[in-house]
């Protein structure tokens, strides 16, 4: 079975509105054209950092690129008081957050591990151990019933939690043990799978023989599959189940369905394990070209519009290929920093060792 | 013989395990069409099929909780951890479940289980991809754990952990992954040194390095600029980590009187530490001066662009031996 069919969808993929009996978006065209805009300057922000890792500058990179629709439109329904955990591709999240692409990129070239400030962008660094932060997410959103922050009702106030992993997490202890705690306290979280077909080279099939978004029934939370390359479609969903989550209704897993249409990083080879004609396939269903068509077609994009995005996302290239050169790497003393809440022996000790050999370092 | 890379030789080791019992079976993430994220298990599931070769859900805890019901059915696991800061999750079965089984059974079942796992910083990479989490598994009772430092060990050493009748934890050095040796690849395994004996790699009278895994081709270069300077270091590849091969450590320091213990995972509560207590132990009459330790500081392994200031250099190894010569 084509992992595309029996989705949520309310744009296909030539560019025109489909009907759904429950879902409606409200988003009006400049609405639209915004998240348009969002998703082409996140591709151009990921063709920039592969090739700044092509060039030596960053140590990795994994890249979101035919991921921008799930990403996009998942994160711009966030609200400010809410929160999210991702994995180490959400970068459009991290975007739709306010995080600087350049911030982004000190985790990538090693001067960091956790690239931005996660209080000010209340979302959580790239997190690298699968699915570990879905338990996390829950336990977050617990805090937030706890406080008093759910189902209040009152504007800016109620809380939503999102959890961002992939089809592979969807195999792991942690994910699951989060299902059954979120669903136990009907915490407001949203789990939002996004299903690239790919965990590195084994295929979702390998992870599962339903579609992921079933699992949800077993736990007793709704479960939602969606064209995760219609923005339009994921807005919708992600709105409303956030607006459940902090209305006190619980818990919902969300799967966007999606194609990794690079590599899972820039280490890794997917000729060795895919074919080529998954990727022409899943080219035509090409999440920002779609929106395109329907907005010009609306009169809502114009040739002058998209010169000017055009313009501004080589103004966002440039500025993240200079920057990323100029981030600062980290004082080799930095090591010992932040071991600990106070000083510590050891640590100390050895800080003057690292100390002293810098010293003579410099004499010699 | 066969020019081998590290990584090759682990490859060739598995591939001749698979060949020689039909029990053994590989299992991890990727390891199957992709041949592993570092190549060491490209070409086997072809050879051998994907009943033999099996790429598993991405489940770490699961992978080792599946393997120790495949070894209580008779077979031979040898999994694939796909970098040593992945493991965590599997932890529970591996210290509680795996380590345990023969004990807890009075000998009626036990795991022939090997676990694969990359491990060591200095490639580079992002969080969790440079961890040293041996000491973990070097304190728990009842695992075996051994480090390849050469091509001819990863050949052999990988074959006789698989022949192994209790589970061990094989660790491989990642970032020497890509160093080659001479390996005589037509030998029988029964001529290969004992998986847990060290080896004395360099002869020296002044002071003894010992080492495992990424650290060994550290300390050779610590001893080659020694030598340069007139000072003779002994050089010994702890090669296993749990159980220690302390009769051939004591030989050497009885014999050069000095000793530093090097490796990337933090000295608090590491292999280092309990390295040292065995020599004070055995040859406390011998000792010219306290055996020192040149480790991955105690904190967590840091971001990649300052880890050349976290893991053990030459210099480091050399200040070393200078404090012990001049105790």
């Amino acid at each position: 079975m084509d992992p595309f069919d029996s989705l949520i969808q309310l744009l296909d993929c030539n560019g025109s509105l489909v009907e759904d009996s429950h879902y409606h978006s409200t988003l009006d065209g400049p609405a639209l054209l915004a998240l348009y805009r969002d998703m082409v300057l996140v591709r151009q922000l990921d063709v920039q950092a592969t090739a700044l890792q092509r060039q030596g500058e960053l140590s990795l990179w994994a890249p979101l690129l035919g991921q921008e629709a799930a990403q996009i439109g998942s994160g711009r329904a966030l609200q400010a008081q809410d929160y999210a955990f991702t994995t180490y591709r959400e970068h459009g999240v991290a975007w739709c957050r306010g995080v600087d692409p350049v911030e982004m990129l000190r985790f990538w070239r090693g001067t960091m591990h956790q690239s931005w400030d996660a209080n000010l962008h209340r979302l959580y660094g790239y997190q690298v151990i699968i699915g570990a932060h879905a338990l996390h997410a829950t336990g977050y959103a617990m805090g937030a019933q706890y406080a008093g922050r759910v189902g209040t009702g009152e504007a800016g106030r109620d809380q939503a939690v999102v959890a961002y992993f992939g089809d592979g997490a969807m195999s792991e202890g942690d994910v699951n043990e989060a299902f059954v705690f979120a669903t136990a306290y009907q915490a407001p979280v949203v789990f939002f799978c996004q299903n690239n077909q790919w965990a590195i080279s084994e295929p979702t099939k390998r992870q599962s023989r339903v579609p992921l978004a079933q699992r949800a029934d077993g736990f007793g939370l709704p479960g939602i599959r969606v064209d995760g390359n219609d923005v339009i479609a994921v807005h919708a969903v992600t709105v409303e189940a956030l607006n459940r989550a902090r209305s006190g209704q619980g818990p919902t897993l969300i799967e966007a369905v999606t194609y990794r249409m690079g590599a899972h990083t820039t280490s890794d080879d997917p000729t060795k394990y895919r074919d080529s004609a998954d990727d022409e396939l899943w080219r035509g269903r090409d999440p920002i070209e779609r929106l395109r068509i329907y907005l010009r077609a609306e009169g809502v994009l114009n040739d002058d519009l998209e010169s000017e995005l055009a313009h501004e996302g080589v103004s966002l290239a440039d500025r993240m290929r200079e920057s990323c050169r100029e981030l600062p790497d980290p004082h080799p003393l930095s090591i010992f920093d932040h071991v600990y809440a106070g000083a510590d022996a050891r640590i100390d000790e050895q800080r003057r060792e690292v100390e002293r050999i810098l010293s003579d370092g410099q004499v010699s | 013989m066969a020019q081998l890379t590290i990584v090759q030789a682990v490859n060739q080791g598995l591939r001749r395990a698979l060949e020689s019992d039909s029990k053994v079976l590989l299992m991890g993430e990727d390891i199957g069409k992709l041949g592993g994220v570092f190549r060491a298990t490209e070409g086997l599931q072809k050879d051998f099929g994907e009943d033999r070769v099996i790429d598993s859900p991405l489940a770490e805890s699961g992978i080792v909780g599946t393997a120790i019901g495949l070894a209580l059915y008779g077979y031979r696991p040898v999994i694939e951890i796909q970098f040593d800061g992945f493991v965590y999750p599997a932890f529970d079965q591996i210290v509680v479940q795996l380590a345990r089984m023969r004990y807890r059974s009075a000998g009626a079942l036990y795991l022939p289980i090997t676990i694969r796992m990359p491990f060591g910083g200095g490639i580079g990479s992002v969080e969790h991809h440079g961890e040293s989490p041996e000491a973990y598994f070097a304190s728990t009772p009842g695992l075996r754990v051994v480090a390849c430092a050469d091509s001819t060990d990863a050949y052999w050493m990988i074959q006789q952990a698989v022949a192994s009748d209790d589970p061990v934890i094989f660790l491989e050095p990642k970032r020497r992954y890509y160093q080659k040796g001479e390996v005589d690849i037509s030998a029988d395994l029964s001529t290969a040194l004992p998986l847990h004996r060290a080896k004395v790699l360099v002869e020296g009278s002044e002071c003894t390095i010992i080492s495992y895994g990424p650290t060994v081709a550290t300390a050779l270069q610590a001893a080659r600029l020694a030598a340069a300077d007139g000072v003779k270091l002994e050089v010994i590849d702890l090669r296993s980590l749990s159980p220690l091969d302390m009769p051939t450590l004591i030989e050497s320091v009885r014999k050069t009187g000095r000793a530093v213990v090097v490796h990337e995972a933090s000295s608090s509560g590491g292999v280092g530490g309990e390295i040292g207590q065995c020599l004070m132990q055995s040859c406390f009459y011998n000792l010219k001066a306290p055996v020192l330790r040149v480790t991955g500081y105690d904190t967590p392994y840091p971001p990649s662009r300052i880890e050349d200031d976290y893991l053990p250099d030459a210099d480091r190894i050399l200040d070393a031996v200078e404090k012990s010569m001049s105790y």
